[in-house]
């Protein structure tokens, strides 16, 4: 027996213009274990909060229900009084009278009435079978775990060490400095890249907060925040990096000659190198694929020239074990594959070449290393693998126009009488100092066509490149000869991130880049608690806004890690040990495997996120979800079918929090009109109405049930749409064999402003119910009695 | 000087382009890759991109270019629009609202049947007529 407090609000008039609220609280004082009833004008004001403080104590109340507006709007307001008056701040419960009731059906006030009657008693209904939940903390510690090297890494890195964190940063490439150390200069401050960045990539490898794992490989990443276990492999560099002075001469000496990756292939270095003329650390390695001396045949010339000694043939992998609680990924991108766009002939033509691989020639030309000659006549081509369905790629990348303004920019004022043209589709300038950057370029004489080729030929004779193309502005098309032709490529994922991501379970959006928990206010959180994202793994961006975001991922990082303690949502999946076989069917549909078996299933409640898609798999029943369990729900269901009149239909619409409820919301505020017969539960996800659930709430005398679910793009609960439609095909499949038709099951997924899809929906509901018309007594009863085959 | 004729009322030739193709032309961002993928440009009277924006425009003068019937059906531009828009369909469906009005671009009677069978190369018979109407 608990003692309920209900409380309607006229909202100033926003209710009870339309419900007569004093009806309400009539109605509301013959519900079950309601103790004390009160209409009040604003529940929300120190009044109506200090109305329940009061009566808490008058009238020992252990549950409140507030009939007013949507929870999502007043939710806290509430439980903030709970806890004054002393109570678990999970005893309230709200009926959203007003966006539900008063506000979509402002015309038809006595059904608004019986509807707002409806769901304070399914309120009512929920809360007295509400079990207090306790806060629950895990101890979460202050390592963490910055993947990559770049400069994202490196900046969200020394922003951690610097407020006492302890950094482990790891890289796979021997030095740090990711793809900022290749560039020439930076748009459109045209600053040395190297020479800004180099000071930022010694810091991170003096810093005494900062373990640098260079050469290092992610094994295996395993547990959840505050207890993460991460698996390390240190590739062997057979030359200590303590003892090796970067005097250069074992590279004199050495035999084998390899393409150098750094300048992308288009230089040569030795077996025994230095990754980078700025790398950090500053040593030299031994490429093992490379070295004659690794294999038995030895070759040693290096060993023998090496005065300090540095040199270890025997050098072996290391194997790292870390304890860590929070992980930043900033595992950066690749550039976009120009040999996917044939028709541009990189790879075929000698002097078709990548935007990156102009800034190579053009630092190692400004460092006096001549390696081809860039010539006088130079054209770039825009959107090269960005913005193009035919390679998949939809997505613009953002820094091509403007790298490229810099690149021909830096070429015209090097030599004044070159030819430089820009072949581009749309400029997008949209950067600090961008637009007047581009302006700049103009100025010096950069010439912009706005049109892209569709391919390019060679002269058989001068090797030079034939680029035709339409000046879709004067409809003209325009053939010239150039001496180089510079491919503006775009940025896809890396195959770092794509690795970390399938490691980490990190979902990634419909660009391959990895998806933030929130696209608008949690842009570097990923759904996985615990684990950021920075730079340019997370989509295409340039320097500054890398550098932002990895500093804001360090924030977020140090947000968790400062206060010792995490406090878990309540919202947690549940197994009752007395029921559970160990069959593993949840294990298996877990859309964030949080659940292990050992034995039964248990669930990591640092993990799991509350979705709730594992109760319907459960053939036992085993599995609850706290503060939106069975019982409850089930109550709520028998409340708002129960008192159906004759000819009335109940609709009921189970919907996402995040989603469907706010959107619903956004349907009342609007005014939008749909049925009176539409009965909204609010639920984590719409996962968690299970098949058993959908055929009981159709025994009771539902009409039509409607599944509502975040689109995948935006959802909390990725992977939650394959429980849903699992769920209903069964409930489906069992409506047909009563009788009845499975039409009355509907699903679909929302953003919360697809306000004209929710109205047509819930009319089309109710059409269907109007149509198949009352589903005979019989027919109801008959489900009762089905078996849900698992 | 040249211009697109912009009609006041609803615009019909991209509604009706639209619907016969089966294409969203209004998804053209003019970047002018089909005309020079097009083996025919230099033939045309309006290029592969200018057919796109006239269309997006609803200029009908589009429907009596020579363009139209020298498209080769080769589908290079299809195969190569970024923004996946099947150019072939687009100009098919202009030749489509030519040819339901009964209206061949050439009249096979007046062809010469000297013409036919040296200097004519059958394929431009076929091209000039019906191309993948089927």
């Amino acid at each position: 027996m608990t003692r309920i407090g209900v409380y309607v609000c006229h909202c100033g008039g926003n209710i009870s213009d339309t419900v007569d609220v004093e009806e309400v609280a009539k109605f509301a004082s013959r519900l079950p274990d309601v103790v004390v009833v009160r209409s009040i004008s604003h529940m929300c004001s120190e009044s109506g909060q200090k109305a329940i403080i009061d009566d808490v104590k008058e009238y020992k109340l252990d549950r409140v229900v507030v009939s007013a507006c949507s929870p999502q709007f007043q939710g806290s307001t509430f439980e903030k009084a709970l806890i004054k008056a002393g109570l678990n701040p999970k005893m309230v419960e709200m009926a959203n009278i007003r966006e539900q009731s008063a506000w979509p059906h402002y015309e038809l006030p006595d059904e608004a009435t019986e509807k707002a009657k409806v769901l304070t008693a399914m309120a009512v209904e929920k809360i007295r079978r509400t079990k207090p939940v306790e806060r629950e903390t895990i101890k979460i510690g202050k390592n963490v775990l910055v993947i990559g090297g770049g400069i994202a890494g490196i900046q969200a890195s020394l922003d951690l060490a610097n407020a006492g964190f302890n950094v482990y940063l790891v890289e796979e490439k021997p030095t740090i400095g990711g793809h900022m150390a290749q560039l020439s200069r930076t748009f459109p401050t045209e600053d040395c890249a190297s020479c800004i960045l180099s000071p930022k990539m010694a810091d991170a490898a003096d810093h005494p907060n900062i373990h640098l794992l260079t050469y290092s490989e992610i094994l295996d990443i395993s547990g959840s925040v505050g207890n993460f276990k991460v698996r390390i492999k240190q590739k062997p560099r057979y030359v200590d990096p303590d003892k090796c002075t970067a005097c250069g001469e074992c590279e004199k000496v050495c035999p084998v000659s390899v393409p150098d990756e750094f300048n992308l292939g288009m230089t040569k270095r030795k077996a025994i190198y230095l990754p980078a003329s700025t790398a950090v650390p500053h040593s030299y390695l031994i490429d093992e694929n490379a070295c004659l001396g690794i294999v038995p045949l030895r070759c040693g010339l290096c060993e023998q020239v090496c005065e300090a000694n540095a040199i270890n043939y025997d050098d072996m992998p290391k194997y790292i074990n870390l304890d860590i609680d929070t992980i930043i990924v900033a595992t950066g991108f690749d550039i976009f594959d120009a040999r996917l766009k044939p028709q541009y002939g990189y790879g075929r033509f000698q002097n078709v070449i990548t935007a990156l691989e102009l800034e190579r020639l053009i630092v190692e030309e400004a460092e006096g290393h001549f390696i081809r000659p860039i010539g006088k006549d130079i054209a770039f081509i825009q959107c090269v693998g960005s913005r193009d369905k035919q390679v998949g790629n939809l997505y613009c990348s953002r820094i091509c126009c403007m790298y490229a303004t810099k690149l021909a920019s830096l070429l015209k004022r090097a030599d004044p009488s070159r030819d430089v043209y820009i072949f581009y589709t749309d400029l997008r300038a949209y950067g600090k100092g961008f637009e007047e950057y581009y302006r700049r370029a103009q100025e010096l004489g950069v010439k912009f066509i706005r049109g892209r080729p569709g391919e390019l030929h060679e002269d058989p004779k001068t090797k030079k490149v034939i680029v035709r193309v339409e000046d879709t502005l004067t409809r003209k098309i325009i053939e010239k000869k150039f001496d180089l032709v510079v491919l503006s490529v775009g940025l896809v994922p890396s195959k770092g991130t794509l690795k970390i991501a399938e490691m980490l379970k990190l979902p990634r959006s419909s660009d391959g880049f990895l998806k933030e928990a929130h696209p608008k206010f949690r842009p570097v959180d990923t759904p996985v608690e615990g684990v950021f994202v920075a730079g340019t793994a997370q989509g295409p961006k340039d320097i500054p806004d890398t550098v932002a975001q990895a500093s804001a991922a360090a924030a977020r990082a140090m947000a968790i890690m400062n206060r010792g303690e995490l406090e878990l949502s309540p919202i947690k999946a549940i197994v009752d040990e007395s029921k559970c076989d160990g069959c593993g069917e949840c294990v298996e549909h877990c859309p964030v495997d949080a659940i292990k078996l050992n034995g039964k299933a248990s669930i990591n409640a640092a993990v799991c996120k509350g979705c709730g898609a594992c109760i319907g798999y459960c053939p036992r029943d085993a599995i609850d979800l706290k503060l939106f369990s069975n019982d409850e729900i089930m109550a709520e269901i028998e409340a708002a079918v129960k008192d159906k009149k004759e000819g009335e239909h109940r609709i009921l619409i189970f919907a996402d929090d995040m989603c469907t409820y706010t959107l619903a919301d956004g349907v009342g505020t609007a005014k939008l009109k749909y049925p009176t017969d539409t009965f909204i539960i609010r639920v984590p996800s719409s996962s968690r109405v299970t098949a058993k659930m959908m055929l009981k709430a159709f025994e009771l005398g539902a009409d039509g049930i409607f599944l509502g679910e975040c689109e995948e793009a935006v959802s909390p609960y990725p992977g939650t749409i394959e429980a849903i439609k699992y769920n209903v095909e069964k409930a489906r499949e069992a409506l047909k064999n009563a009788g009845i038709s499975p039409e009355r099951i509907q699903y679909s997924t929302f953003v919360t402003v697809m306000f004209q899809k929710f109205v047509k929906i819930a009319n089309k509901m109710h059409e269907i119910a109007e149509k198949e018309g009352e589903i005979e007594k019989e027919k109801r009863m008959r489900l009762g009695k089905i078996e849900v085959i698992e | 000087m040249s211009y697109y004729h912009i009609e006041e009322e609803e615009n019909e030739l991209l509604k009706k382009v639209q619907e016969i193709s089966g294409e969203v032309v209004t998804l053209c961002e003019q970047c002018g890759i089909c005309t020079t993928s097009c083996p025919m440009a230099d033939e045309m009277d309006i290029t592969p991109a200018g057919i796109m924006q006239a269309v997006k425009i609803g200029d009908k003068k589009v429907l009596e270019s020579k363009a139209i019937w020298l498209c080769a059906s080769c589908f290079t531009c299809t195969v190569r629009c970024p923004r996946g828009i099947d150019l072939a369909k687009v100009t098919e469906a202009l030749r489509q609202i030519r040819l339901r009005k009964n209206e061949d671009h050439i009249d096979l009677k007046k062809v010469k049947e000297e013409e036919k069978e040296e200097d004519l190369p059958p394929i431009a018979l076929v091209s000039s007529l019906r191309k993948f109407t089927g």
